[in-house]
């Protein structure tokens, strides 16, 4: 994980006054929590951001209350990793909106978010961010206005552009990611995004599905992924163009994308233990695969 | 005679032996599998053998599962 710097407490050491005794840590010891209300107060009382104000309180063994219901399935030690993490979702359609949505609703602190793509009618059977008052808007522009909806301290930059491997690359350097996640849509991209995230040494999540079958993956540097496998599809596209994108599969893969990029941010994974899972929800069919 | 299970994913789940079972003659191999199921070569993309991805000229074995899936690249 990239250091960020230290977790200043300087005007918000006395956080504890504003606390309750409300969660429990793992080992069932008590938790002191920071009130949602007493954290915005503290944000207007003085410079820090929200973001700043919930490193400083987890750095001190306090939880925000907004990820009350985190704990203790994330111990504070993960969530203050997550809050100091940055990732770049490339893709903000069926996977990325659910990613993205998850990603902020969990508490990773920083998000970059992809998609050159706007919204059209047949987004709307599957994609999160896509309603009838977002057709013909930026996907990207959709996205930032969700995140802080969500989840206030979390800073999301957009990129409302398509990139090409060259574009993934500056994206990674400029997001200064800790994991790369491709949520993209298709076939034709998804091999240099991988290729990207190898050369940058960071570990990249991976998903994608048709009909009632996909898959979620982790791919370390220098290790195969599904891309490797998978080809270019035909014209860029996969059989998802016979067979469909229904709302339920999308759903469920980008959750297990999200939680799978939640495992790598907290090191929960590796590249000895890096799962590829299959599904088929037709016949509620998972399985965890070796790809070599 | 060997009995595989088969599970066929996406696109191939029409091709699937009835119930999911395969019953073969010692050593035949994946690509002979999908040869016998008329599932072309080229449709394949991931063969993976009781969870671990393999190659066309993999040989069976009784008991072994066969998982075979398409090129899936919806989001």
């Amino acid at each position: 994980m990239a250091e960020r710097g230290a977790v200043s407490t300087g005007p918000l050491d006395d956080l504890g006054r504003s606390c309750d005794l409300r969660a429990r840590q793992r080992d069932g010891a008590p938790c002191r929590v920071l009130p949602l209300a007493a954290e915005q107060d503290l944000a207007r009382e003085t410079s820090a951001s929200l973001l700043d104000i919930e490193r400083a309180a987890l750095a001190s063994g306090i939880l925000p209350e907004r990820y009350l219901r985190n704990t203790t399935a994330f111990s504070l030690t993960d969530q203050l990793a997550l809050l100091g993490a940055s990732v770049l979702v490339c893709g903000l359609g069926g996977l990325g909106g659910y990613v993205v949505e998850l990603l902020a609703r969990v508490g990773v602190g920083t998000i970059t978010g992809a998609d050159g793509d706007r919204f059209e009618p047949s987004n709307l059977n599957r994609q999160l961010l896509a309603t009838s008052a977002t057709l013909e808007s930026s996907k990207a522009e959709a996205a930032a206005e969700r995140v802080a909806l969500v989840n206030e301290a979390v800073i999301f930059r957009s990129i409302s552009h398509f990139l090409d491997k060259d574009g993934f690359a500056a994206a990674i350097r400029e997001a200064k990611a800790d994991l790369v996640v491709d949520a993209l849509g298709g076939l034709a991209h998804r091999l240099a995004l991988q290729q990207a995230a190898s050369e940058a040494d960071l570990p990249l999540t991976t998903a994608a599905l048709a009909g009632f079958s996909g898959y979620a993956g982790v791919v370390f540097p220098g290790r195969p992924g599904p891309a490797n496998l998978l080809g270019a599809g035909d014209a860029g596209a996969g059989v998802e163009e016979t067979l469909g994108s229904p709302g339920p599969t999308a759903a469920l893969a980008a959750s297990l994308l999200a939680q799978l990029s939640l495992q790598t941010l907290t090191k929960k994974v590796d590249a000895q233990n890096a799962p590829t899972l299959v599904f088929d929800l037709a016949d509620l069919t998972f399985e965890q695969i070796r790809l070599a | 005679m060997i009995t595989l299970e088969v599970k066929c994913f996406a696109t191939l789940a029409k091709l699937a032996p009835e119930g999911g079972t395969y019953e073969a003659e010692d050593g035949l191999t994946v690509g002979g599998l999908m040869e016998r199921l008329s599932i072309p070569a080229g449709e394949v993309k991931i063969r993976f053998v009781n969870s671990v991805h393999v190659g066309e000229d993999h040989v069976l074995k009784d008991g072994d599962r066969v998982g075979l899936f398409p090129a899936i690249g919806g989001g």
